[in-house]
């Protein structure tokens, strides 16, 4: 799957968007400089959960959508794991024409509105922006803008629902609500199939609804692409457990098709040190869980909390930094990073340790936790820590640490969320042995089709690359899409 | 959907109540779990599965009021729904013939030791039961359980039925006059640990499904997670069941505390909003 030159040769070539590029000369759009995101203090969003960026006005989108010299041969594209035509919705933006700024992203996104914001675009789309890749200089802001786009149809009461094709009535299901789910659903129902995604917790949405923060991407958001989908015939289950609650025969005997396996990394990695089942330890997966699914800090929810007051986070990913944030959100006093390498190899987005740093975190960096200390009643209180230096890079490219002997110190905390990294869900392997995996759980799929060794079942996301981000499962789940439809027009035939 | 067909007191603190589930009573074997979340603010809580009649499309669960969670779930009435029940979740009992099997349930741990005392005894062991509870009126499920046991043993704290005495004082009484090939323990933590000390004397393999705290109950979260031979296991997925020589219940003791002080908390805020 990926776009065709002549396509968007022929799209570029439209009266309207050869009429722009001469309105103003490429010399001119080069003169703007790059929209800054409005944000809301410091100081005051860490007293609640407000999203932190405001998003761009109307009069701000324009003028960035201006800085688009709208290329003949447009790399950004390249970067787009979902291929979003993104100079024609820039250009979009630039006329005036929101609503048809938002259609473009649809046509390959169902979830504009969520990658506009959890989207690494630095390492995407915007690293191959011709200002970034030939100029050395700042990209255009694709991402902001697509969030625009997005928020401003949602907010205009009038959302398009993508056009579907013949309704084929051929039931396919997708096991899974994450983002690789979403992204299938909604490629399959354009395509006209019967999708029903099935999802084993009581909210859809998966990682984006447990784990992902509500400052960084509200709920409602989330629910009004999800009803998207539901407008356009998609199907939704919760509380269901493909394997556990119906097997894939059952299913298979109910009419289905065919299978998406977005089960996402399920397994919480620990760092098996001592003491490290104390009471006040806990996984990112568990805290953010808690307090992004189950609204355990609401003093009105039923779910417990352990407020910490000195809360140290381990890890350097973004699901640690949302852990940290959080921690400032829910009281903390002190909340740090705790990370083993330095500043230049922890894998976040800048924008969020950026958000972290202006939000008072601490950042130890260089640092690993080796032993945990409890009082009386098993609640941690106390952790030594390590100190560490870089070494050659290792398998990850990354410079490896290195333990400096005789470094050890105490740090007092009463809360530690360890969050380095997650393990596949194994619950689907577990359920069909024939299934082929990895030795690390993974399953294994043709890259091409996502394809896994058992015909009618394809993967993506979490389950198949380890731990990735939100838009590398969308990706998946559209490259899944076009691969399962090819398998089922093939058997048809047949 | 989750809808509540039957409703049983088999005490003023454990209830017993028949669930509308037909997938899940399909599904469902011996030693499987449920995860329920009983209405929209509600949190989500891990319950063994007693029994399930796979025609009537049912589940069973026994609940004994110990918090919030608990007290709403029992308070619910014949025709009320649960908002959300998923499952079946766990690995189920590994059922064989090995010859001896003494079955011990403690408290409401009785309810989910019933199918697999069943499971034995239909794979052709001999299956010898010990039902221990504090008290006469906290003894449940006597009579199915003699209908799957060559042998019941009812042992009370306080005398008021059956033997005076402890689990363990049962466990050690059969043991003492038998061969035992396999023990299996379900009821409080500590009594599984002494029940576990207990066989481990005798060196009987002893499977312990433990009932820890979990969110997702899928594997996700890692609040489940118990030492079981000095490695970390995950109860939601691992397990429930597992060789009680080897976990480590002080630690699984000192995790089901976790919480104590909010559950507490909440719980007393819950008693006094029901008086007003």
């Amino acid at each position: 799957m990926s776009v065709s030159k002549e396509y968007l040769k022929e799209e570029r070539s439209q009266e309207w968007r050869t009429e722009l590029r001469k309105n103003l000369k490429n010399k001119e759009r080069l003169e703007f400089a790059r929209i800054k995101m409005n944000e809301v203090d410091p100081m005051e969003r860490i007293r609640s959960n407000i999203e932190v960026n405001k998003g761009l006005s109307p009069i701000e989108a324009v003028a960035e959508a201006r800085r688009c010299i709208d290329c003949p041969d447009p790399t950004c594209i390249t970067g787009c794991p979902v291929e979003i035509n993104i100079p024609k919705f820039i250009k979009r933006i630039e006329t005036g024409d929101f609503l048809e700024a938002a259609k473009v992203l649809k046509e390959t996104n169902a979830l504009p509105a969520v990658c506009g914001r959890v989207c690494p675009q630095e390492k995407q789309c915007e690293n191959n922006c011709f200002y970034q890749k030939k100029l050395g200089r700042e990209a255009v802001a694709i991402g902001y803008l697509e969030r625009f786009a997005a928020d401003y149809e949602r907010n205009s009461g009038n959302i398009s629902v993508p056009e579907i094709k013949e309704r084929n009535g051929i039931k396919v299901a997708s096991v899974g609500s994450g983002p690789a789910g979403l992204a299938f659903a909604g490629d399959m129902a354009k395509m006209g199939y019967d999708v029903t995604v099935f999802e084993a917790l009581h909210e859809i949405g998966g990682v984006l609804k447990y784990g992902i923060p509500e400052f960084r991407l509200p709920n409602e958001i989330v629910d009004v692409e999800v009803d998207n989908l539901r407008k356009m015939g998609v199907k939704f289950e919760t509380d269901f457990i493909v394997g556990k609650t119906a097997t894939f025969d059952e299913l298979r005997a109910d009419g289905y098709k065919g299978f998406f396996i977005g089960s996402g990394a399920g397994l919480p990695r620990f760092m098996n040190i001592p003491g490290e089942n104390y009471i006040g330890i806990l996984s990112a997966n568990e805290y953010l869980t808690r307090v992004n699914l189950m609204k355990a800090a609401e003093p009105d929810t039923d779910t417990p909390l352990l407020e910490g007051k000195v809360v140290a986070v381990i890890g350097g990913g973004n699901t640690a930094m949302d852990s940290v944030r959080t921690a400032k959100r829910l009281g903390a006093e002190r909340a740090m990073i705790i990370y083993r390498r330095s500043l230049e190899e922890m894998p976040a987005r800048i924008e969020e340790i950026k958000h972290a740093k202006e939000e008072g975190v601490e950042f130890l960096n260089l640092n690993t936790p080796v032993e945990y200390f409890a009082d009386e009643k098993g609640r941690v209180n106390r952790m030594k820590v390590q100190k560490m230096k870089l070494g050659e890079p290792d398998a990850s490219g990354r410079r490896r640490p290195i333990p400096i002997e005789g470094s050890e110190y105490f740090i007092d905390v009463d809360t530690v969320i360890v969050s380095v990294g997650v393990s596949p869900n194994p619950l689907i392997p577990a359920a069909m042995p024939e299934l082929e995996v990895t030795r690390w759980g993974t399953i294994v799929v043709n890259e091409d089709t996502m394809q896994t060794s058992v015909p009618d079942i394809f993967a993506g996301g979490d389950i198949v690359r380890g731990g990735a981000t939100v838009i590398l499962a969308m990706g998946d789940g559209r490259k899944a899409a076009a691969g399962m439809n090819e398998y089922i027009k093939e058997k048809v035939k047949s | 959907m989750n809808k509540i067909v039957e409703k049983e007191y088999f005490s003023e603190n454990v209830v017993k109540l028949v669930i509308d589930a037909p997938r899940i009573a399909k599904a469902r074997k011996p030693g499987h779990f449920v995860i329920v979340r009983v209405e929209k603010k509600g949190e989500r809580i891990p319950l063994t599965i007693a029994t399930a009649d796979e025609a009537r499309g049912t589940i069973t669960l026994v609940i004994q009021t110990v918090g919030v969670t608990s007290s709403k779930l029992a308070a619910l009435n014949v025709g009320d729904e649960i908002l959300d029940v998923v499952g079946p979740l766990g690995q189920a009992t590994h059922i064989e013939n090995t010859g001896t099997v003494l079955a011990c349930g403690g408290g409401v741990g009785v309810a989910p030791l019933l199918p697999i005392v069943e499971g034995f005894k239909k794979a052709g062991n001999k299956v010898i039961t010990i039902l221990a509870a504090r008290t006469k009126e906290l003894i449940i499920l006597e009579e199915q359980m003699r209908e799957f046991s060559d042998e019941l043993v009812i042992m009370t704290d306080d005398g008021s039925y059956g033997k005076k005495g402890l689990v363990t004082d049962g466990m050690t009484e059969v043991i003492e006059r038998e061969k035992v090939d396999l023990s299996v323990v379900i009821g409080p933590a500590i009594m599984m640990k002494f029940a576990a000390l207990t066989t481990k004397k005798y060196d009987i393999p002893t499977i312990a499904s433990l009932n820890t705290i979990m969110v997702d109950g899928t594997g996700m979260c890692g609040a489940c997670r118990v030492t079981v031979g000095g490695r970390t296991k995950f109860v939601c997925i691992d397990g429930p069941e597992f060789d009680a020589h080897q976990v480590d219940f002080d630690e699984m003791l000192l995790r089901l505390n976790g919480y104590k002080e909010q559950e507490q908390k909440a719980y007393e805020e819950y008693t006094a909003n029901l008086k007003k």
